[in-house]
C-alpha cells in the first residue's frame, strides 16, 4: 500500500490560494473553516516563500495521541481520519497539532466549539465510501474513486504534490537536481521524521 | 529644466529613504534572499529553537499564520505522559496514605465521649456555601478526571459511542458548573477569611502534629486549626488558579492568547486540578470516616460540646464567653 503524503514545493508556490478555494468547494467546507491555507514567510522581503499547509497525516499523529475520546484512526493508505460522531469539541487536537490543522465550527457564544473538522486527504470518513452521510460530515471521498486530493490536482504551478510519499519525493528530488536549489519538503521533518535532501 | 532637477531630487530622496527603511527593517527569517536561497524546515526549526515558524495568511483567522508549531509535541508529551503520572501519584498516593493512616490510627474518637449537648459551628449560609462549592467540585473533578484518564480507564469498559456521549455531557457540566463553583469560592473567600489568618496557636498545632497521632495531646485551635487554614488557602488560591485557567480554556484564544498560551493554561489547569483532587480526598476522609463528630458540623451545623473542647478549644472558650454561658449551645434532640 502507498503511504500518502503532501509535499509543498515552496520554490514554486505563488500564493494564488487556488488550493484553498478548491478544497472549500470540493468538500463544501462550512464558513470560517479552512482545511488548507497558504502561509507566506518573509512576506515582501528577500527570500519570501509561500507554503500551502493542511493536515500532513503524520506518522504517530499527535492529535490521535491526545484525543480524550479516541476519535482518530489511520487508514491503510496512512491517511489520518476522524469520527465526528465521537468528537466532543474539546480542542486538544489543535493544541497538539504542529500544523494547526484541526478547525472547529463555532456553535454558540463563549467560543464553544463544535465537532472538529480537518483535511481528510479527500478520503471522507468512517461512513460508507461515497455515501450522502459521509459527504455531509467530511466532504468528498476522491481517494475511493481513485483520484488524488483536489488541492494538489488544481495547483497551477504543481507546487503542491499529493500522493504516494516515495513517488512525490522522487519528483521533488528531480526538480531540485534540475534547477539546482530547493528549500526542502516543508513539514516532513515534523510529520514524518524525515527530510528530502536538497 | 528646473522641473527635471526637481524630479531627480525626488527620485534621489526616495531611493535614500528606501535605503534607510530597508536598513532598519528586521533581518528576514531566511539568511540569504533571492530565488536560490536554500532554507529548509530543519534550518528554521534550529534557528528558532523550538519557536513557532509563522508568516502571513490572507484569511481572517490569524492563528492560521503559524506554519509549524513544534511546542505541540511537548504539550502532547505532557498530556499523554507527565500529567498522568502526576495525577496517578497524587491521587493513588493519597488514597494509599489514607488507608495506612486509617489502619494505624482508626477513627479519631471524641475522647470524653459525647456530652449530649451541642453547639452551633456553621450557620445555614456557611453550610450552603460549603456544599455549593463541594457538590460542584465533585462534578468538576470527576468530569475533569474523565478527560485525562477516561480514554484509558472508562472507554474500554463503556464502548466508544456511550463514552463519547458521557464525555460530551461531562464537558457541558464542567463548563457550566464552573460558574457555580466560582460563586462558591468567592463566597468562601469572603465568609471565612477573618478566621483563616495564621496565629500563634497554629505554630503549636503544627508542632503537635495536629494532635492526630496515637495518644497525642490535643492541639490548640480557634475556629479553624492550622491544617484547615492551609486547606482554606489552597482552596482559595488553587481555586482562583483553576477558575482563571479554566475560563481561558473555555474562551479559547481570547485576549490575544496564542496556541502556546492555551497549552500553558491547560498545563496549569491539569496539574493544580489533580493536586486539588488529592487534597480534597484527604479533606473528605477527615470530615467523615477519619473523625467522630466532624461530619455533623457541616451536616446539621452543630457539633458536640466535647468535640469542640477537644478539637477547637480556643474557639470553644471564645464561643462560651460571648455566648453568655452557653447561649449558643443547645440541648440534644
Amino acid at each position: 500500500m502507498a503511504r500518502m503524503k503532501f509535499l509543498c514545493d515552496a520554490d514554486r508556490c505563488i500564493e494564488c490560494n487556488a488550493c484553498v478555494t478548491a478544497c472549500k468547494n470540493e468538500n463544501e467546507v462550512p464558513w470560517g473553516i479552512n482545511r488548507r491555507r497558504v502561509v507566506t514567510l518573509n512576506d515582501g522581503k528577500p527570500g519570501e516563500r509561500s507554503i500551502s499547509m493542511a493536515c500532513m497525516h503524520c506518522t504517530d499523529a499527535p492529535c490521535a495521541a491526545v484525543c480524550p475520546t479516541n476519535v482518530f484512526y489511520t487508514t491503510a493508505d496512512a491517511v489520518v481520519l476522524h469520527n465526528k460522531d465521537l468528537c466532543i469539541g474539546c480542542g486538544y487536537c489543535f493544541y497538539a497539532c504542529p500544523f494547526g490543522a484541526p478547525q472547529y465550527p463555532q456553535v454558540s457564544n463563549f467560543g464553544s466549539r463544535g465537532k472538529m473538522d480537518k483535511c481528510t486527504f479527500c478520503a471522507g470518513g468512517p461512513e460508507a465510501d461515497g455515501s450522502k452521510e459521509e459527504y455531509e460530515k467530511y466532504g468528498a471521498n476522491r481517494l475511493a474513486d481513485g483520484k488524488l486530493p483536489l488541492c494538489a490536482e488544481m495547483c497551477s504551478t504543481k507546487a503542491l504534490l499529493a500522493g504516494d510519499g516515495e513517488v512525490i519525493a522522487q519528483i521533488y528530488k528531480e526538480r531540485v537536481k534540475t534547477r539546482g536549489y530547493g528549500s526542502g519538503a516543508w513539514g516532513w521533518l515534523t510529520a514524518y521524521r524525515e527530510s528530502i535532501a536538497s | 529644466m528646473a522641473k527635471l532637477f526637481a524630479h531627480i531630487r525626488f527620485v534621489v530622496a526616495a531611493v535614500a529613504l528606501a535605503f534607510v527603511v530597508a536598513s532598519i527593517t528586521p533581518a528576514p527569517v531566511f539568511a540569504q534572499g533571492g530565488p536560490t536561497a536554500a532554507t529548509s524546515e530543519q534550518q528554521l526549526l534550529q534557528q528558532l529553537k523550538g519557536g513557532v515558524i509563522s508568516g502571513q495568511v490572507s484569511i481572517p483567522d490569524k492563528k492560521a499564520g503559524n506554519l509549524i508549531h513544534p511546542g505541540g509535541q511537548d504539550w502532547r508529551n505532557f498530556q499523554t505522559v507527565t500529567v498522568k503520572w502526576i495525577g496517578g501519584i497524587a491521587i493513588v498516593g493519597m488514597l494509599a496514605l489514607l488507608v495506612i493512616f486509617y489502619l494505624w490510627r482508626g477513627t479519631i474518637k471524641i475522647e470524653g465521649g459525647r456530652s449530649g449537648r451541642t453547639m452551633v459551628r456553621f450557620t445555614g449560609f456557611e453550610r450552603f456555601v460549603h456544599w455549593l462549592t463541594a457538590a460542584t467540585f465533585v462534578v468538576l473533578g470527576i468530569t475533569g478526571l474523565n478527560i485525562t484518564f477516561g480514554r484509558a480507564l472508562v472507554l474500554p469498559w463503556m464502548g466508544p459511542s456511550a463514552f463519547s456521549t458521557w464525555s460530551e455531557w461531562g464537558k457541558y457540566a464542567h463548563n457550566y458548573l464552573s460558574f457555580a463553583f466560582t460563586i462558591g469560592v468567592v463566597l468562601m473567600f469572603l465568609m471565612w477569611i477573618g478566621q483563616n489568618f495564621p496565629t500563634s496557636a497554629d505554630v503549636e498545632w503544627m508542632k503537635k502534629g495536629g494532635g492526630m497521632g496515637k495518644n497525642a495531646e490535643h492541639a490548640p485551635a480557634w475556629k479553624f486549626n492550622a491544617g484547615q487554614k492551609l486547606l482554606y488557602w489552597f482552596v482559595i488560591l488553587g481555586g482562583a488558579a483553576m477558575i482563571i485557567t479554566g475560563y481561558l480554556l473555555m474562551f479559547p484564544f481570547y485576549y490575544g492568547m496564542g496556541v502556546g498560551d492555551m497549552e500553558m493554561a491547560q498545563v496549569f489547569h491539569g496539574i493544580i486540578g489533580l493536586l486539588f483532587i488529592a487534597l480534597i480526598i484527604a479533606h473528605i476522609y477527615l470530615g467523615t470516616l477519619g473523625m467522630e463528630g466532624a461530619f455533623e458540623s457541616m451536616g446539621e451545623g452543630t457539633v458536640d460540646v466535647n468535640w469542640a473542647k477537644e478539637h477547637h478549644p480556643l474557639w470553644y472558650e471564645e464561643e462560651q464567653s460571648h455566648g453568655a454561658g452557653g447561649a449558643r449551645t443547645q440541648p440534644a434532640e
